[in-house]
């Protein structure tokens, strides 16, 4: 089975903090880390190649720092490693992103695709399905559960409350929840591989076959018009109590507000 | 009344499962409708299925103008591709100025990949909808960096513009008289090319409890619950207020409670009555999905708990000796 594995290095955001002062983010010393839903897919990746063969690519657009996390995607066990890098693909939203992700994927041999469901800086969950539309594959979302049959496999989709168990052949594209599978560690002696051995192919626009119209700022329909720090609301009321006084308080605000 | 044309106006994706409209799309059509009179334009409900279904009546009284039901067998059950090429052709056909979708499980796969094959922009989970004055642009503004910032978006030169919005967030708008929409079947053809997933099996995960997105009062633990046992406790508390219990994706991280009760930006959008924060610190992912609550009482050990900064009423105390007591207040007043 030839797999590839479309991972993003994000800021880790459950370690942001807000300045207190003027609202803004606190972005220095933030450290970076492979996408969790992403690293879930590798994980599924390496399982699925464990047992029936075949091999795992990992796939990146970022900045040369991602590097970092391709490295430790060779850490863990994949096979080759591509860094899709460049002035070109700045300002991409996501249909420009999955618009040079999936010409990079042409260049490529493969049966299945796995992106994990969304990332963590931006949560939007739509570069996964918007790949396999450029590349006329079908897709399997918020995919929970994978098992390889001949020429395909079978997913269990996950839709919070109900789930399915579906069939698709190959070629194809799935994206990952969190859930999949839990990330394998590095052994020291593939960390030691990953920068001693293994090479990071730096990929340029000019190695993909894209539409410059359809990268970067250029190629991307939506803009970020403004952002700011979420506004606050006038504080309330705060006190210290414990047990039967507490309760009182509590019931009397209820009451107070008509709540019960 | 004449209806506004059904072109260049606002499409709303009346997700079904199971023959029933997911409640989303009520809140969608409430917000189109007031989308829709500041642009002067329509409001279509647009369906996918193979005609079983037909629910025109309750479309109607949420607000859409025109309902458009794409059919053909293939669409009886939720799949992406024949679903992608049904909405297709309905927008081909109405050439729409904004078409919004829910943040769903169906409407997270199917939106971007629509908004692929129709090379437009796709705001994802949206939690404002409005009219730029001027240029008439829809601005869409979301949470990012998990929640730590905001931003607008805009989509300048490709139309429709498209978005997803979370459940829960925008308000529905029921019109008993409203007059009957203007039902138009389209009949699609679905290519085998379109079939190649296949469902085999669809099951319920275990349920049970009541939505906490449907819930009036919400009485939410966190780590701070201190074990599994004491949520016994707050089940009985939200028994006594009516409502049902959440938690924090840490007390669903430790394993007390099910991804379901989670709130928060990798869990559900909340907007009770009453939301009540049982030792939870407060993390910046679990404030964005619980601070539009009507009134919000916290209580925590911790006078430095961000949760506090939220709050209409904190407490600072343990929950350990609150809850019981006010389990027993509660009881009291419910007496008589």
């Amino acid at each position: 089975m030839k797999i590839i594995v479309c991972v993003k290095q994000v800021p880790d955001t459950t370690e942001i903090r807000l300045d207190p002062v003027n609202g803004t983010l606190i972005r220095d010393g933030i450290p970076s880390v492979m996408n969790p839903d992403d690293k879930a897919g590798l994980e599924q990746a390496l399982r699925l190649r464990e047992s029936v063969g075949g091999d795992v690519t990992v796939l990146s657009m970022g900045p040369p720092q991602a590097e970092v996390m391709l490295r430790e995607a060779l850490a863990m066990g994949a096979d080759r490693a591509i860094l899709l890098s460049g002035r070109a693909f700045a300002g991409s939203d996501t249909l420009a992103t999955s618009s040079a992700l999936a010409a990079a994927i042409r260049k490529l041999d493969y049966d299945l695709i796995i992106t994990g469901r969304q990332a963590i800086d931006g949560d939007t969950a739509q570069v996964g399905p918007q790949i396999a539309e450029h590349l006329d594959i079908p897709n399997v979302s918020y995919a929970e559960q994978v098992t390889p049959i001949d020429g395909g496999i079978i997913v269990k989709r996950s839709f919070e409350d109900r789930y399915q168990i579906q069939r698709v052949m190959f070629p194809c594209l799935i994206t990952a929840l969190g859930e999949l599978a839990h990330p394998r560690y590095m052994t020291p002696g593939a960390i030691f591989d990953a920068y001693r051995v293994h090479t990071i192919e730096q990929w340029s626009d000019g190695d993909i076959e894209a539409d410059a119209k359809r990268l970067g700022l250029g190629g991307s329909p939506t803009r970020v018009k403004k952002s700011f720090p979420k506004s606050t609301k006038p504080a309330g009321v705060v006190t210290r109590a414990e047990g039967r006084q507490a309760a009182d308080i509590i019931v009397a605000k209820l009451k107070e507000r008509f709540l019960i | 009344m004449t209806r506004k044309p059904i072109e260049k106006g606002i499409f709303v994706f009346a997700e079904t499962v199971n023959g029933t409209v997911t409640d989303v799309v009520f809140e969608l059509l409430g917000k189109a409708r007031e989308l829709a009179a500041q642009l002067d334009v329509s409001v279509t409900a647009v369906m996918a299925g193979d005609g079983a279904f037909t629910p025109w009546k309750q479309l109607s009284a949420h607000g859409a103008d025109y309902i458009v039901l794409v059919k053909n067998p293939a669409l009886s059950q939720y799949l992406t591709l024949p679903c992608v090429r049904a909405l297709a052709e309905a927008v081909r056909l109405c050439s729409p100025e904004i078409f919004l979708f829910g943040a769903t499980p169906i409407g997270r796969d199917l939106a971007p990949r629509l908004s692929a094959r129709l090379s437009t922009g796709l705001t994802a989970d949206c939690t404002g909808l409005e009219i730029e004055d001027g240029s008439g642009h829809l601005l869409m503004t979301r949470p990012a960096f998990g929640g730590n910032l905001m931003a607008t978006i805009i989509c300048a030169d490709h139309r429709p513009q498209m978005a997803t919005v979370r459940p829960g967030v925008m308000v529905k708008q029921i019109n008993e008289a409203a007059q009957d929409a203007q039902l138009t079947v389209l009949d699609v053809n679905i290519p085998d090319s379109d079939a190649r997933v296949e469902i085999l099996e669809s099951a319920s995960n275990p349920p049970a409890r009541r939505s906490i997105r449907e819930a009036k009062v919400l009485i939410s633990g966190g780590r701070g619950m201190g074990s599994q046992k004491n949520f016994s406790q707050l089940e009985r508390i939200a028994d006594l207020l009516g409502g049902t219990i959440a938690s924090s994706r840490a007390a669903v991280d430790i394993g007390w409670q099910t991804k379901d009760r989670q709130v928060g930006q990798t869990g559900q959008t909340v907007r009770p009555d009453v939301y009540i924060a049982c030792g939870i610190s407060g993390a910046i992912q679990h404030l964005a999905g619980m601070e539009e609550s009507g009134f919000i009482v916290a209580i925590n050990k911790d006078e430095a708990a961000p949760i506090l900064g939220v709050a209409d009423l904190g407490i600072i105390g343990d929950v350990m000796t609150v809850l019981p007591a006010l389990e027993e207040a509660l009881r009291a007043e419910t007496v008589f």
